[in-house]
């Protein structure tokens, strides 16, 4: 884009507007890191020092990440996290995979029709079938337990199973064929040839449920507030931390706790980002651009 | 062999692939047939009837529920709420998300680790942002009200003050703003470079290139952003809920009654499942009456590779 005709003047301007646009990138870097390191300078304060702002503490109290597992039944919440994570993620995986191969391989009557009813179902706000649900689980019987929490993925997700078939779609039919041919049964063509080709799209899949579930916070409000914090998850858990240590419930403000479940449900997060971000942006990118 | 041989052949051929075609579909069939058409009809059934939750039974109050939507106070309060909301928080959203997103597009190095970022937020639990942000935006010792004060400006009691209880959960909507900003990147990365460098050596200026290139280019994006953005915003929950309505000794303002706490309390608090399915019913005609005002203003507006759609 320089080219030898440009004035100095245009140069001089172009390097100020790249240095202002670097230092605004940094300046939001800045905004958007701050919570982070105030949240982990918070984590290791004593009771009387978490609304100080310092970064780094003035008094570091390592003890906090050990106290708060005396203090909060946070490993049960932990594990109730991971277990209804791991399970939704995978289950929603598995069966939106096969939904979108049958939208996407096989024809049948009422394909379109019913596919149709599928996008429909994705402009459904959630808060319509909300209160039914609650009634469906609870005449099953298992209001209280985890199960609402990933049983309703066994039934694909509109979204993902979209997803899916938009991959499967681009594979070459004559694949599917001539595994045909050699006498690959129907359920041979989807679990030996599409699924492990659909490796890519079934990440971001399985890493966005993942994240939808583990940051869930209304279903296990809806389902699990029974008065057993044991069974609650970190979300839900770290709700309750933060009422009960709060002064108008009685509580002395020990918002250090607070701080460490805090820290430890979004550190997972984290990781898994550095880790995937990549499947993360494409996914994102992907779904919005394409919209 | 017969054609007539052949044909039977071919059709029982397509009648097993329909067979296992249906198969493949028939966990989403189900999931629809319960969680979407039965639980419809309950939700529409609920929402002409009184609910007892002890004795799971409805006894019928024709369109009472419906009319306590128009009867009841705290009903336009949270629509009053939701709305005011909405329409500060997409706006200010995708402007700021457009302008990170602008920011980066020009930029040649470092690009990977700013996205990265600007995209952590986007990643945190809502509990743990509202344990920080309930301490950040403290009116007396918040870091926020701190960092004013910098410069002379005495901030407000954000989660306290009713003008400003809004603008607190926009400003939290404002740090997670990174899915946005990688949507929007996206789709500026997609615009072609040759059409900006025939613009300079039109002359055109940097606005005029951003109003008569860059907007039109990514103006689907930019209203799929909108429509998305708008029906999240309508039905705010957990930061509302979080920062206000989690404590039941606290005292909550009543700017911060949204929508979605109050069809909450009413549900699961209350148990006023007959109030809150009408309110159900009501949100969802709202949506679909702004996504349908939307479809119609997107077509006149936005561009389309290709001609309009």
């Amino acid at each position: 884009m320089s080219g030898p005709g440009l004035s100095p003047w245009s140069a001089l301007g172009r390097r100020s507007a790249g240095v202002v646009r670097l230092v605004l990138l940094l300046a939001f870097a800045a905004m958007f890191l701050y919570p982070f390191a105030w949240l982990l300078s918070a984590s290791l304060k004593p009771r009387g020092q978490v609304f100080d702002n310092r970064i780094p503490p003035r008094t570091w109290v390592f003890g906090n990440y050990v106290e708060v597992f005396h203090q909060l039944p946070l490993l049960a919440w932990v594990f109730n996290s991971v277990l209804i994570a791991v399970l939704a993620a995978t289950l929603v995986t598995l069966s939106s995979s096969a939904v979108a191969f049958g939208f996407a391989y096989f024809r049948f009557p009422g394909r379109k029709v019913l596919f149709g009813l599928l996008l429909a179902t994705m402009m459904l706000p959630g808060a319509v079938t909300l209160i039914p649900n609650y009634l469906i689980w609870k005449w099953l019987g298992w209001l209280g337990t985890n199960v609402p929490l990933w049983g309703g993925t066994l039934f694909g997700s509109a979204f993902y199973i979209f997803l899916m078939r938009q991959f499967f779609l681009g594979v070459s039919r004559d694949l599917f064929e001539a595994a045909r041919v050699d006498g690959c049964s129907y359920f041979g063509l989807f679990w030996r040839i599409a699924l492990p080709l659909a490796k890519p799209s079934a990440i971001i899949v399985w890493l966005f449920e993942f994240q939808a579930s583990w940051n869930n916070f209304q279903g296990p409000l809806i389902y699990l507030n029974f008065g057993d914090p044991s069974s609650y998850t970190v979300p839900l858990g770290i709700s309750y931390a933060m009422t009960m240590y709060s002064p108008t419930a009685g509580g002395h403000g020990d918002y250090q706790y607070v701080m460490v479940a805090s820290l430890l449900v979004t550190l997972p997060m984290l990781v898994i980002f550095a880790f995937a971000q990549r499947h993360f942006i494409e996914g994102i990118a992907a779904g919005g651009v394409k919209g | 062999m017969s054609t007539t041989a052949k044909r039977r052949r071919r059709e029982t051929y397509q009648w097993r692939e329909a067979v296992a075609g249906y198969l493949f579909i028939l966990p989403w069939l189900i999931g629809l047939a319960v969680f979407t058409v039965l639980s419809m009809g309950w939700s529409l059934r609920l929402s002409f009837q009184h609910y007892d939750l002890a004795t799971a039974t409805g006894t019928s109050a024709g369109l009472d529920n419906y009319r306590q939507l128009v009867g009841n106070p705290r009903v336009a309060t949270a629509l009053g709420n939701t709305f005011t909301y909405a329409l500060m928080a997409v706006p200010v959203d995708i402007c700021f998300a457009l302008l990170l997103a602008m920011l980066l597009s020009h930029q040649r190095r470092f690009t990977g680790p700013f996205r990265v970022i600007y995209y952590l937020p986007k990643m945190t639990p809502p509990v743990a942002t509202a344990a920080v942000f309930l301490l950040l935006l403290n009116g007396q010792y918040g870091a926020i009200n701190r960092f004013l004060g910098w410069f002379g400006v005495d901030g407000p009691t954000w989660l306290v003050d009713p003008h400003w209880v809004k603008v607190s959960i926009v400003i939290m909507t404002l740090w997670a703003v990174g899915g946005t900003t990688v949507i929007l990147l996206a789709a500026l990365q997609n615009v072609p470079r040759e059409l900006y460098e025939s613009a300079q050596v039109d002359g055109a200026n940097g606005l005029a290139q951003f109003l008569r290139i860059t907007v039109p280019m990514i103006s689907p994006t930019l209203f799929f952003l909108v429509i998305t953005n708008t029906i999240g915003a309508l039905q705010v929950f957990d930061q509302a809920y979080l920062l206000f309505y989690r404590d039941g000794n606290a005292a909550a303002p009543d700017a911060a009654l949204f929508y979605g706490v109050y069809l909450y309390q009413q549900a699961f608090q209350q148990f006023n499942f007959g109030l809150a399915a009408a309110m159900s019913w009501l949100l969802f005609a709202i949506l679909m009456v702004i996504t349908a005002v939307q479809l119609k203003l997107g077509n006149r507006f936005v561009h389309y590779e290709g001609g309009n759609r």
